[in-house]
C-alpha cells in the first residue's frame, strides 16, 4: 500500500533553534519549506538554554574570532575540526547581529550595544585572561531565540507540521535522500514528506542516561533514523556531564552551591574530596569532582538504597545564607529531591547534559560519509545541524554557550547549501523507489500486531540504567565491556516492545515505543564507540587509559549500525585561512 | 478507555523544560485520569502557556493572573 506523498522543496525535521534558523534561510529565498516537530516549535528543548550565545562582539573588552577559535579548539581537546571551528567563530558575530535585527531582545549596555556575560573557558589572547563573550536575553535566551525565529518563519510562510513525528529516512538505490516518513499524532496517519533537500535538526539525545538534564523529547530520533538508514554516527562516545544533577530527576544544582561552601559526602558521611583533591577539595574542577563521585559510587560508597548517588550537604551554611546566596536552590531540592537542604543533604549524581557527536557533516551542513578511498562524500539531499549534527565543532567537549552559536551558524549554513542544491536540482522531484516508506509501515505493523511483549518504559529504564552505570562520566574497562554485552542483549527486548493501547489518535504509548527505537541506536553507538576508544580525551574519561593519546587517537570515530562496525577518520587540523592550532596539553 | 482529549493533553505535557516534564508527569500519575470537563479545559489553557511562564506558576514563583485556574494549579503544585 503506497503512502500519501506531500512534496516540498525542503523538508526539515525539528523546530528548535537550528531547524528554525535553516527554515528561515530557505523560506526567505522563496522556497517551499515544511518543518516537522513533535511538539510546538517554541517548546523545543532550546527553550531551556539560559547561559547565552557566544560571539566575539568585543562589546565588553577586546575580543576577536581568533581567540574564540582558540578557546573552542582547546575546549574540544583538539578533536574538533579546525575548519568547522574557524567557520563558526568567524560567523558568530554576524549571526548574532542578524538575530538582533530579527527582533531578539538581547540585554543591552548603556551605549546600546549587546551586553555580554562572562562564562567559563572564554578567554582573551589565547587563554591569558577571561573575557565576556556570552550574549543573553535575561535568563531566557533560548526562549527568546525560539520566539524570534518562529515569528520570522511565520512571516516567511514556512509551513509547520506540529505534532508530527518523523519515523524514517527515505533513500533511493543511489543512496540519495528523498525525504522522511512521518506520523501525524492527531490522526495516526503516516505520510511521506518528499523534499529535494532534507535536514535533520532533531536535537540531542541526553535521555539515553538515567540522569539527564534533557527534557523527555530528547530521544535521539534523528540520530536513530540516520543509523537505520545506513549513515554512520560520529564521535558518539563524547557526552558532556554536569557533576551535580538531582539524583533520579536530573534537574541541575548549580556549581555555585559548592562555591558557597556546600560539601560532597559518601554514604559513610565522609568528605571524600579531601582524598582526591587535598587542596581544592569540593572546589576542584568539574571533571575532577565528577570522576571522584563516579569512583565513590563504583566502589560501593554511594548513598541511598541502591548506593547510586552522592550527598551534597549545605545545612551547615544556615537558612539565611542558603536563601540569600543560593536563591531557588531550596525550592528545587524540595520539589525534585524531596529534601529540605536546610536540614538534609541533596542526593546528586553526575548528569548528562550535551551530546557532542552525531550525524557527520561538513561546514556546509551536508551529511558526509566515507566512500572507497574518499573520507567525506556528501550524501545527496541530506543535511544535519544543531545538537544532532557533528561538523565537528565541539570535538571531545563543548565550550559553554557554543551550542546556541552552532545552531545559528550551522542552521544558516545548512539552509544556504540546501537552497543551492534545490536550485540546481530542477523542477521535478526524484522518483521515489517502489518500496519507499515500507520500513516505517512494517515497524508500525509490528508494534500494532505485537500481542504480548516488552513494556516500553521498563526497557527504556534498563537502557538508561545500563548507560549510566557502564558508560557514565568516568569509564572503567570492565564496566564498558560488560556494558557492550548488555546493550547488545537489550536489542532483542527493544524489538519486542508491545503496547496495549492500539488507538490511532494521540497514542502516546505508540509514540514512546517509536522513540525507544531511536534511543536504543543512540545508546548502542555510544557504548560501542566508548569501549573502543582507549584514551582519555575531553569528556571521554577512562580509568585505564588516563591520558590523551594523540599518536593513536587523534581521530574521529564512525559507528555503523550494521554489525556495530567502527571506522575512523582523521581530525581536520587545518583551518580555512589561519594556521593550525597545534595540539598541546589542555589545562585551565 | 481514556478520552482522546486526555491523551492529547498528556502529549502536550511533554515540554521543553525538564522540570515541567517531571512535575506534569507526577500530576498525571496522581490524578490525571479523573479530570472533569472544566479541569480538562483549564489544563489545556495552562499547557498552551510558554514553558518558563508555566514553570513560574507551578513553582509558586508567581501568582496566576487567572483566578479560575488557581484550584487546578494547586493540584499541580501538590502532586
Ligand atoms: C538545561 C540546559 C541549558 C542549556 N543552556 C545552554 C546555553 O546557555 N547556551 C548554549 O549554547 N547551549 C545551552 N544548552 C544546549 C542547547 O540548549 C542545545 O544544544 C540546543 O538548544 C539544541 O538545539 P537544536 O536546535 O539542536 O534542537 P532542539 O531545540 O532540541 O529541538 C529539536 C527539535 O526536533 C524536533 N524533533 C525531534 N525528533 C523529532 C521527530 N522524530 N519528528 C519530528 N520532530 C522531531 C523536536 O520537536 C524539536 O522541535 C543547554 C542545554 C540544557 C539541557
Amino acid at each position: 500500500m503506497a503512502l500519501p506523498v506531500r512534496k516540498f522543496d525542503a523538508v526539515i525535521v525539528g523546530a528548535g533553534g537550528s531547524g528554525l534558523r535553516a527554515a528561515l534561510e530557505l523560506a526567505q529565498a522563496g522556497l517551499k519549506v515544511a518543518v516537522l516537530s513533535k511538539v510546538f516549535p517554541t517548546r523545543s528543548h532550546t527553550v531551556a538554554a539560559q547561559g547565552g550565545v557566544g560571539a566575539s562582539l568585543g562589546n565588553m573588552g577586546e575580543d576577536n574570532w581568533h581567540w574564540h577559535m582558540y578557546d573552542t579548539v582547546k575546549g574540544s581537546d583538539w578533536l574538533g575540526d579546525q575548519d568547522a571551528i574557524e567557520f563558526m567563530c568567524r560567523m558568530a558575530p554576524e549571526v548574532v547581529i542578524e538575530l538582533e535585527h530579527f527582533g531578539m531582545p538581547f540585554d543591552r549596555n548603556e551605549n546600546g550595544t549587546i551586553y555580554q556575560r562572562p562564562f567559563g573557558g572564554h578567554s582573551q589572547n589565547f587563554g591569558e585572561r577571561p573575557v565576556q563573550r556570552s550574549c543573553c536575553a535575561a535568563d531566557r535566551t533560548g526562549h527568546a531565540m525560539l520566539h524570534t525565529l518562529y515569528q520570522r518563519n511565520v512571516l516567511a510562510r514556512t509551513q509547520f507540521f506540529v505534532e508530527w513525528m518523523a519515523l524514517d529516512l527515505v533513500r533511493d538505490a543511489d543512496g540519495a535522500v528523498l525525504g522522511v516518513t512521518a506520523l501525524e499524532m492527531e490522526s495516526g496517519q503516516v505520510v511521506l514528506f518528499q523534499g529535494k533537500a532534507t535536514l535533520f535538526a532533531t536535537g540531542g539525545a541526553g535521555r539515553i542516561f538515567s540522569s539527564s538534564t534533557n527534557a523527555f523529547i530528547n530521544t535521539g530520533d534523528g540520530v536513530g533514523m540516520a543509523a537505520r538508514a545506513g549513515i554512520p554516527l560520529e564521535d558518539m562516545e563524547f557526552w558532556q556531564f554536569h557533576p551535580t544533577g538531582v539524583a533520579g530527576a536530573g534537574v541541575l544544582i548549580t556549581e555555585g552551591v559548592r562555591g558557597e561552601g556546600g560539601i560532597l559526602l559518601n554514604k559513610g558521611g565522609e568528605r571524600f574530596m579531601e582524598r582526591y583533591a587535598p587542596t581544592m577539595k569540593d572546589l576542584a574542577s568539574r571533571d575532577v569532582v565528577s570522576r571522584a563521585m563516579a569512583t565513590e559510587i563504583k566502589e560501593g560508597r554511594g548513598a541511598g538504597e541502591h548506593a547510586d548517588h552522592i550527598l551534597l550537604k549545605l545545612d551547615h551554611l544556615g537558612p539565611e545564607v542558603i536563601a540569600k546566596r543560593l536563591p531557588g536552590i531550596r525550592e528545587i531540592a524540595i520539589k525534585f529531591a524531596n529534601v529540605d537542604p536546610v536540614k538534609d543533604p541533596i542526593p546528586v549524581v553526575p548528569t548528562c547534559h550535551y551530546q557532542m557527536g552525531g550525524i557527520p557533516t561538513n561546514v556546509r551542513g551536508e551529511v558526509v560519509v566515507p566512500r572507497g578511498s574518499e573520507l567525506a562524500v556528501a550524501v545527496p539531499g541530506f543535511y544535519a545541524a544543531g545538537e544532532c549534527g557533528c561538523a565537528s565543532i565541539h570535538g571531545a567537549n563543548r565550550l559553554g554557550t557554543n551550542s546556541l552559536t552552532d545552531l545559528l551558524v550551522m542552521g544558516k549554513s545548512a539552509g544556504q547549501s540546501m537552497a543551492e542544491h534545490i536550485r540546481a536540482h530542477g523542477a521535478a522531484h526524484r522518483d521515489l523507489p517502489k518500496d519507499a516508506g515500507e520500513a516505517s509501515v512494517a515497524r508500525l505493523a509490528r508494534l500494532d500486531g505485537q500481542a504480548a511483549g516488552e513494556d516500553v518504559s521498563a526497557v527504556r529504564e534498563e537502557i538508561q540504567r545500563t548507560m549510566q552505570a557502564h558508560c557514565g562520566v568516568f569509564r572503567f574497562p570492565d564496566l564498558l565491556e560488560q556494558g557492550v554485552a548488555k546493550i547488545r542483549a537489550l536489542g532483542e527486548r527493544v524489538a519486542r516492545t508491545a503496547i496495549t493501547d492500539k488507538s490511532q489518535v494521540f497514542n502516546t504509548a505508540r509514540i514512546e515505543a517509536l522513540e525507544l527505537d531511536n534511543l536504543y541506536e543512540t545508546a548502542r553507538a555510544t557504548m560501542v564507540s566508548a569501549e573502543a576508544r582507549k584514551e582519555t580525551r575531553g569528556a571521554h574519561d577512562r580509568e585505564d587509559f588516563h591520558a590523551r593519546d594523540d599518536a593513536n587517537w587523534l581521530k574521529h570515530t564512525l559507528w555503523y549500525r550494521e554489525g556495530d562496525r567502527l571506522a575512523y577518520k582523521p581530525v581536520n587540523l587545518k583551518p580555512l585561512t589561519v594556521d593550525t592550532i597545534e595540539p598541546k596539553a589542555r589545562v585551565y | 478507555m481514556r478520552s482522546r482529549e486526555t491523551e492529547r493533553l498528556k502529549w502536550r505535557s511533554r515540554r521543553g523544560l525538564l522540570e515541567l516534564d517531571i512535575l506534569l508527569g507526577r500530576f498525571w500519575a496522581a490524578c490525571g485520569e479523573e479530570l472533569d470537563e472544566a479541569e480538562t479545559q483549564g489544563l489545556a489553557r495552562l499547557l498552551a502557556m510558554p514553558d518558563n511562564d508555566l514553570l513560574d506558576l507551578v513553582m509558586g514563583r508567581r501568582e496566576c493572573p487567572d483566578p479560575e485556574l488557581r484550584p487546578l494549579l494547586q493540584r499541580l503544585k501538590a502532586a
